[in-house]
Parts: C-alpha cells; sequence; structure tokens
C-alpha cells in the first residue's frame, strides 16, 4: 500500500478587493493539478462552495496555508481576518490590498460618512430623495437584518492580525505564487516570519532595461498620454513619472516592459518604509532648477502627488489618512 | 491650559545650526518652543523625517540649510527646496495646514534672523492650533 503524505489544506479568501487575486491563482493554468495534488483547498469563496460556519467549525490551525487577499474595510472583513488567523498556520497577505492597502486604500482620503453622501446621495446617477442608506440592523417581520458595519479607515492585514508572509503585487505574479507554493509543499526552509516573499529586495530600477543617462536631469513632468514615449529611455528621464524607484522589484517590471511606467503595486523595497517620501525624493533629484518659481511651475505638473505616490500604500504610509 | 506649539527644526550644520548657535551666545531671547536636530545638510532632510515628526505629535515642522549658492556640499539646499516644496503639496492634499512646514534660509552669521524666524514660526503655528494627525491617527477606526 502506498503511504500518502497527508495533502496541504489551503484556503483562499477576500476581503476588500477586486477579486483579480483570485483569478491571478487561477492564472497557475494547468499548473492548478499540480496545486490541487499537493493540496486541498478548503476554503475559498470565488470558486468553492463552502461557508463561513464550515470555517467556524474547523479546529484551530486546521489550514496549513492561507492566501488572504483584500484590505480591511468593514467588519465582515475584520471578522474573517481573525477567524482565519485562528484556524491558519501560516496566513500569507496575499497582493497589494492586504499587503499595504492597496487600490481601495485609496478611500482613506475620505471618511465613511463623505463616501455614503457621495455614493447614496449626491452620485449622478443616484435617484434617492428620501436619502435612505443602508443601516447596519434592520427590523423585518421575519427578525432583524444585519450588514457589516463600514469602517471609516482601510487597513491593511497585518494592522489587523498577526501576518506570517506578505505575497506583494496587484495582483502577485502567478509564476511567484508557485514558487512561493512549492517551497511550502516540498518543505524547503521558510524564511524569517514576516518576510515579503516572492519578490525581490532592491527596486525595479535595478532590474529595469530602459536606458538611464547619468544625471539626466528634466525641467517638466508629462502624464504618460502628453508625450510620444521612445520605448527605450528611462521614463523619469522623460519626464513622465515612474514608480521605479521606490517599488520593490520582483514582478518583472511588466508595466515598463508594455511601455507603461510602473505604478508601484509592488510597495517598497526592503529597506524603505515609505514609498511616497522615497519618490519625493528621487524626483526632487531631478528636476533641472534652482529658481522658487520655476520649481514651483515644474511641481504644479505633478498632479496628484498623494494618489501617484501612494497609489497602492495609503493605509500603510505614515500618515495614513487624510486629515478630518 | 495655553497651547504651547511643538515645533521639530531640522538645521543643517555648517550655516543654520551655527547660526541659531550665534543666536544663543550672543543672549539673544527667543521663543522655547523648537526642538532643534543638527543634520549635516539640508539634503539630508529626507521627507521621511518630516511626516514623522508631524505623524508622532510636532505641530510645526521648520527646515533651515544655507542660503542658495552657500551650501557646503554645492547642491544639498536644492534638493531640500525641491523636496519641501513636493512636500507642501503632499500635506495638503492630506489636509494639514502648509503653514505647518516652513523652509528657511539662514546663514552661519544671522544668529538674529533666526531668532526672528523662531518667534514668527511659533506665533504662526500658535495661531493655528494643536496639529490633530497624531490624534487622529491613533483614534479613529
Amino acid at each position: 500500500m502506498n503511504e500518502q503524505k497527508p495533502k496541504l489544506k489551503l484556503a483562499i479568501y477576500w476581503a476588500a478587493a477586486c477579486g483579480g487575486c483570485c483569478v491571478s491563482v487561477l492564472d497557475v493554468h494547468e499548473k492548478l493539478f499540480d496545486v490541487v495534488a499537493a493540496a486541498d483547498l478548503v476554503f475559498w469563496p470565488i470558486a468553492l462552495d463552502f461557508k463561513y460556519k464550515d470555517v467556524e467549525e474547523m479546529p484551530d490551525g486546521h489550514i496549513d496555508v492561507t492566501l488572504f487577499n483584500g484590505a480591511i474595510r468593514n467588519s465582515e472583513n475584520e471578522y474573517m481576518a481573525k477567524l482565519l488567523r485562528k484556524k491558519t498556520k501560516i496566513l500569507v497577505a496575499y497582493g497589494s490590498c492586504s499587503h499595504l492597502g492597496g487600490i481601495p486604500g485609496l478611500a482613506n482620503f475620505f471618511t465613511g460618512e463623505e463616501i455614503f453622501k457621495r455614493v447614496y446621495e449626491e452620485s449622478e446617477s443616484t435617484i434617492n430623495p428620501e436619502k435612505i442608506r443602508p443601516q447596519h440592523k434592520y427590523e423585518v417581520p421575519e427578525g432583524t437584518l444585519e450588514i457589516p458595519v463600514f469602517f471609516n479607515d482601510v487597513r491593511p492585514l497585518n494592522k489587523v492580525v498577526d501576518v506570517d508572509y506578505y505575497l506583494p503585487g496587484c495582483p502577485p505574479q502567478t509564476e511567484r505564487l508557485l514558487e512561493v507554493f512549492l517551497a511550502i509543499v516540498t518543505g524547503a526552509e521558510l524564511p524569517p516570519k514576516g518576510s515579503v516573499v516572492g519578490a525581490g529586495t532592491k527596486a525595479q530600477c535595478d532590474e529595469c532595461t530602459r536606458k538611464k543617462t547619468e544625471n539626466k536631469l528634466i525641467r517638466k513632468f508629462y502624464r504618460p498620454w502628453e508625450i510620444n514615449d521612445d520605448g527605450e529611455s528611462c521614463f523619469m528621464e522623460q519626464g513622465v513619472l515612474c514608480m521605479g524607484p521606490a517599488t520593490r522589484s520582483g514582478c518583472g517590471y511588466r508595466c515598463i516592459k508594455g511601455n507603461a511606467p510602473c505604478r508601484g503595486c509592488y510597495g517598497p523595497t526592503a529597506d524603505v518604509t515609505d514609498p511616497g517620501t522615497k519618490m519625493m525624493s528621487a524626483i526632487a533629484s531631478i528636476i533641472d532648477t534652482k529658481e522658487p518659481d520655476e520649481l514651483e511651475k515644474i511641481i504644479s505638473d505633478v498632479v496628484d502627488p498623494a494618489g501617484t505616490f501612494y497609489r497602492f500604500s495609503l493605509p500603510s504610509a505614515i500618515i495614513r489618512r487624510k486629515l478630518l | 491650559m495655553k497651547f504651547k506649539p511643538q515645533i521639530i527644526a531640522f538645521l543643517c550644520n555648517w550655516c543654520s545650526y551655527t547660526g541659531a548657535d550665534l543666536a544663543g551666545t550672543a543672549r539673544l531671547k527667543y521663543k522655547p518652543n523648537v526642538r532643534a536636530i543638527r543634520v549635516m545638510c539640508s539634503g539630508r532632510i529626507d521627507p521621511t523625517f518630516v511626516l514623522r515628526a508631524f505623524r508622532r505629535g510636532a505641530d510645526g515642522v521648520l527646515l533651515c540649510g544655507c542660503h542658495p549658492g552657500d551650501c557646503h556640499y554645492q547642491e544639498g539646499n536644492y534638493r531640500c527646496m525641491r523636496r519641501y516644496h513636493l512636500l507642501q503639496k503632499y500635506i495638503q492634499q492630506m489636509g494639514i495646514e502648509t503653514e505647518r512646514l516652513k523652509l528657511e534660509w539662514i546663514s552661519a552669521s544671522e544668529g538674529k534672523q533666526y531668532a526672528e524666524l523662531i518667534d514668527s514660526f511659533t506665533e504662526t503655528i500658535t495661531e493655528l492650533g494643536p496639529c490633530k494627525i497624531k490624534e487622529t491617527m491613533e483614534n479613529l477606526t
């Protein structure tokens, strides 16, 4: 009789996410059979019909690995984060949203009240004269209905529970996921807790093959559509903001290969805490002027510094939200 | 209780810190609300320092360097100036009053100007009142 190694128990959950991370898991294509050969998927809302109740009934530490994608936006996200932490041996923050806050994190430019007002009262396609808003609890003849509480702040996973590993990206490169997964399956030695896995430690610029000139300075910033990219030289040197200098390598600079500047989804490099301040320094070193007035004019072309520098990382930034 | 602002000043070693020193040796009186941090050059002031200062409860942040053209390292103060303009734009977006961050050039001989700068900046910040970043970050959920 063949003695079988017990299969890994794998769970994938989405909180405040777009679903792209779950799809990136499916992008392993036929390698999915290797994954399924080595692991049982015990919980995966996008693909499998398991209920929260099933997870609640599992013994603690039952799941070996959980890939948690999505930020913590409401009380349901928070509840699931805490529940899965309890049931999981290795909890991986998978993708930009759970790693740093991601695109949903841009909601930190507003409060919950402002968002509700916009969505349920002011938006152009809304007709809501009675100003009806979703209530946390609502009484109906059949009993009380409850929906999750909407928080003011969006938080990354590690602000809510203890996280073992981070796998960055929007979405993470599927190849990197496979590498990490195979490392776990084969029992290779895992990196220390809290590591960012499936990514490099240096900046995108370190890998990027676009041509860089020594000390090239610029006098104007362009939005990507305002300029004809020559397809060869560094975006920053052409005056197009590229988050490469402040962004961790590991994705294989795919956006830049596709002639689009880096947007920073892999988060800051290993020794940087805040990608935005790094980017401000990087920009400050390439502007070619010493005159305050001219400088003001050049910088006015950087239309939305907060949104550009912290597109994927606002909730993990030093100043993680707009002041009230 | 009267509001006593806490101000962090980053002073470059070669001009501004020496200027502040001169204010002291000349026994000039100025407001006691500033905590001075000496850096080798205003170009060393990483925007992280500024944001951290605000995050940890500073009500105002002052950046001081050598006058344009006088930088001990040729270009550091220009870098500081460019970062300052970016920071101004950024903190405004984050809802922080731009008056809370100030850049001034103080040379080694300008002790008097330094004292006046501290007085006027303290005045500005006192009028603005406490900066709410720390409180917001810690209390809002």
